[in-house]
């Protein structure tokens, strides 16, 4: 059979309408679609894109169901190692784990998994959710879950098959971590994460809401509250400046503050909503991951004239993923690459009104084996701006740390777990953000499932 | 969802409300702050635990009219309920033991202030309580205060109530005296807390504000109520509220709570329109 180097083009809301709202981009295979675009997958008998995944799904297997039309047996497959496909289908940096493996990539473009994955699991968004029922649950196992993200939910989901009863205690007043709070509508819709929740909540799953543990309550106070088994999955949400002149200007933002606002507290519709956004004319993001990408097509929508993308780095290093730079390119952002912010300036009643940038080259190889950018002396320049979005990274937020003193922490204020994600503290395990520092979806949730299994494993060993 | 058991004003635009909150009632302590969120579209409104009642599990808060946030809360009426409540927030106040303390409050300032001089005189520190109202028509918990203070000073603008003036003229008086002063505790409007900072200063008193910066998560994941105290960033709802008065950068913490002046204003002069369209 002819190998077929053209991957099935998956159809989007053209630029210059999608510039304008907050709805999803890329608007998904139909039927027909992805079984073409299923049927140019070779079912290599090594199949290495399993190995490329962090969980290692069955890709192939899964790829065979939907060769033959079997949609429900296809997403059953996905489900054995991913709780949340319709997330990782959208937002897996594909082309650097599955699809980077997969052979008829190596002389065309690969088999698009990520979409063929979307496809099936929206397929069945709803119908899962309907279908789930709950099952008895053994009121004396009772596990704390601390954090509603990937990590957190993969982690609830599996316990509650289990028949142990879980509560989800989360800070925020909505529940999904960064998937609700971070990433943009126009990525991920909200009423996936939704749908989610609900099928969590239909499995007997307990929700604690507007809860900061560390705060309201310590991880001490929840065994004494009779929760056997804690998992701490409270993500890396504290946000790093960069420590220079001017930072803390009227409209210079984090990039989880203005995220936050425009997606949590929908800014994007105020007044309706009450939460207000400094719009601007023109502004900077600085970074180069996804963060930084996500603030910056946010800022389109929002109606700036003018957005910059400011990265130390080349294009090339940018560690979001390729087709978010990719869209972003398509709706108007402006690159400056190769270049750092040094200072802002400001007006007279101390909002940002220019950032003064410095151009840099790149040098010798640093200890991630990039290039190391370098300033170029003299190359100093201005833009004229009037919000900034700082995405230079997070840090774990250390409250739990500070409050639970016999829990060892790490130099970062990660936790450090064993292979069973369990910490030095017995009955706590921890996953996800906050144990490697910020990383993806995917690998929060397998941390989230495997912290389940070695809890499962645990909760046995204490009952007997 | 959280109730309203009880709501009441205290004075013009000042207003007091009873929340049904067990959780929070169980660990919350003197200078401990809440999130209050009405409903889905509103603001998260950060507000200081003026009272809590672990028996009956039930906190206050004391909270003035601002824009439409404030507002609207003031609207609400004993049986309703929030859509959600996070605290307690924020560090306890530091409690020393048998110490000469001078607490000030300014305006709806007095209520943060009236748990931590609870606090201190239950610990064996002899309290001097000075509070500051615009005029005798915003009096409130005079009587709370005296029954926490060892002395109470009250001063009020206009002088129609206690003696006419500010807070800070009645801490001079106080330092002028000669006698001895541990430490400040200073809360109400920035501007007041400069002042009484500047003061104490001078006189290399030991002095705690607590700071009402612009916040949106209150957990320490947006830095939008990050502050400069002694050069480094701080994080209000993390690292304070309470700081050293001395090491705030005062001027950036007003300057930030500008940045949305035009978009409050607009907010709440359109919701003005509405309900008086009804
Ligand atoms: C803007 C943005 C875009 C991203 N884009 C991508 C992408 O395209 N692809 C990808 O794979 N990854 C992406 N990521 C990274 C990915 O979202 C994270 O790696 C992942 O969400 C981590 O999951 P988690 O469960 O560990 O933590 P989080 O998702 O951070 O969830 C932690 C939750 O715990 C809560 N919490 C924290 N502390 C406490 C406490 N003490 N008590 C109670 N609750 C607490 C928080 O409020 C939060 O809801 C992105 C991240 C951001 C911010
Ligand atoms: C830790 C802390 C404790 C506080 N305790 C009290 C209290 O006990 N009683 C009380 O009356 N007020 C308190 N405040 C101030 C109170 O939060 C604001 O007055 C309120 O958020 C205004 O909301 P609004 O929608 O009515 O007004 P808006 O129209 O939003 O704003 C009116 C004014 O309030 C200020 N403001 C707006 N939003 C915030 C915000 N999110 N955080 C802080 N200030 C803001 C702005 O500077 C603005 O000038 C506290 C603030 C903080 C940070
Ligand atoms: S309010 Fe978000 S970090 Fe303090």
């Amino acid at each position: 059979m002819a190998v077929n180097y053209k991957s099935v083009p998956m159809r989007e809301q053209l630029p210059d309408i999608r510039r304008k709202n907050f709805d999803e981009v890329p608007l998904g295979y139909s039927e027909e679609e992805a079984v073409e675009e299923a049927q140019r997958c070779l079912q290599c008998p090594k199949a290495p894109c399993i190995s490329g995944c962090p969980v290692n799904i069955n890709i192939k297997g899964f790829i065979k169901h939907i060769q033959n039309r079997e949609f429900k047996e296809a997403v059953n497959v996905i489900y054995e190692s991913d709780t949340l496909p319709c997330v990782t289908g959208r937002v897996c940096p594909q082309e650097d784990q599955c699809q980077a493996k997969c052979v008829v990539g190596v002389k065309g473009e690969a088999v698009s998994i990520g979409r063929l994955e979307r496809y099936v699991a929206d397929r069945d968004l709803e119908q899962r959710a309907n279908d789930t029922k709950s099952i008895e649950i053994n009121e004396n196992l009772k596990a704390a879950v601390i954090g509603s993200g990937p990590a957190g939910i993969a982690c609830a989901a599996d316990l509650a098959k289990a028949g142990i009863k879980v509560t989800v205690f989360e800070g925020f007043h909505k529940l999904g971590g960064v998937l609700v709070y971070g990433i943009p509508e126009f990525r991920l819709p909200k009423r996936i994460v939704e749908t989610e929740i609900e099928t969590l909540k239909k499995l007997g799953v307990e929700f604690i809401k507007d809860t900061l543990i560390g705060r309201a309550l310590t991880i001490d106070n929840l065994f004494e509250k009779g929760y056997k088994g804690i998992f701490i999955a409270s993500g890396a949400g504290l946000p790093k400046f960069m420590g220079i002149p001017g930072e803390n200007a009227n409209g210079v933002y984090s990039a989880n503050e203005y995220l936050t606002r425009v997606n949590l507290m929908k800014a994007y519709k105020f007044p309706e909503y009450e939460t207000p956004v400094l719009k601007g004319k023109s502004i900077a993001v600085i970074g180069g991951g996804n963060v930084a990408m996500d603030a910056a097509r946010t800022a389109i929508r929002l109606g700036s004239e003018k957005v910059y993308l400011i990265y130390r780095r080349t294009e090339a290093e940018m560690p979001a993923r390729l087709e978010e730079v990719h869209h972003a390119k398509e709706e108007g952002l402006i690159f400056k690459m190769l270049t750092n912010p040094v200072s802002y300036s400001v007006d007279d009643k101390s909002f940002v009104k220019k950032i003064e940038c410095i151009s840099m080259e790149l040098g010798e190889p640093d200890s991630s084996g990039r290039r190391r950018p370098v300033p170029v002396n003299g190359s100093n320049f201005e833009i004229d701006i009037d919000v900034a979005i700082v995405a230079v990274g997070t840090t774990p937020n250390p409250l739990i740390a500070k409050t639970t003193p016999d829990l060892k922490i790490g130099k970062y204020g990660e936790i450090p777990v064993d292979e069973n994600n369990m910490t030095n503290k017995p009955g706590v395990f921890a996953g996800g953000d906050i144990v490697t520092g910020a990383a993806t979806v995917i690998t929060a949730m397998g941390a989230g499932r495997n912290a389940a299994a070695s809890m499962i494993r645990y909760f046995s060993d204490i009952e007997q | 969802m959280i109730k309203i058991i009880e709501k009441y004003k205290l004075g013009p635009g000042m207003n007091f409300a009873l929340l049904d909150a067990p959780l929070i009632a169980e660990s919350a302590e003197p200078g401990q702050f809440v999130i209050v969120t009405i409903d889905e579209k509103s603001e998260r409104i950060p507000l200081t635990i003026a009272d809590f009642d672990r028996e009956n599990k039930t906190i206050s808060i004391v909270f003035q009219e601002m824009g439409k946030g404030t507002h609207r809360l003031a609207n609400m009426q004993a049986g309703d309920f929030l859509y959600g409540v996070l605290g307690p927030q924020g560090n306890p106040s530091v409690i020393h033991e048998n110490k000469d303390v001078i607490i000030i409050g300014g305006g709806i300032g007095i209520a943060p202030v009236f748990p931590i001089a609870r606090k201190l005189t239950a610990h064996g520190n002899r309290v001097t309580s000075i509070i500051g109202y615009r005029n005798k028509d915003y009096v409130f918990w005079e009587d709370k205060m005296n029954a926490v203070s060892s002395s109470l000073l009250i001063a009020t603008n206009d002088g129609s109530y206690g003696e006419k003036g500010f807070v800070t003229d009645l801490l001079k008086k106080e330092i002028e005296s000669g006698k001895n002063i541990d430490e400040v505790i200073a809360i109400g409007p920035p501007i007041m807390m400069k002042a009484v900072s500047d003061m104490t200063r001078e006189h290399s008193i030991k002095t705690i504000v607590s700071l009402n910066s612009l916040m949106v998560c209150g957990m320490g994941m947006c830095g939008a109520c990050r502050v400069t105290v002694n050069n480094e960033i701080k994080f209000t709802c993390m690292d304070g509220p309470e700081f050293d008065a001395h090491q705030v950068d005062f001027n950036e913490l007003m300057q930030r709570l500008g940045t949305y002046k035009n978009d409050e204003q607009k907010c709440f002069e359109d919701w003005q329109e509405e309900n008086n369209g009804c």
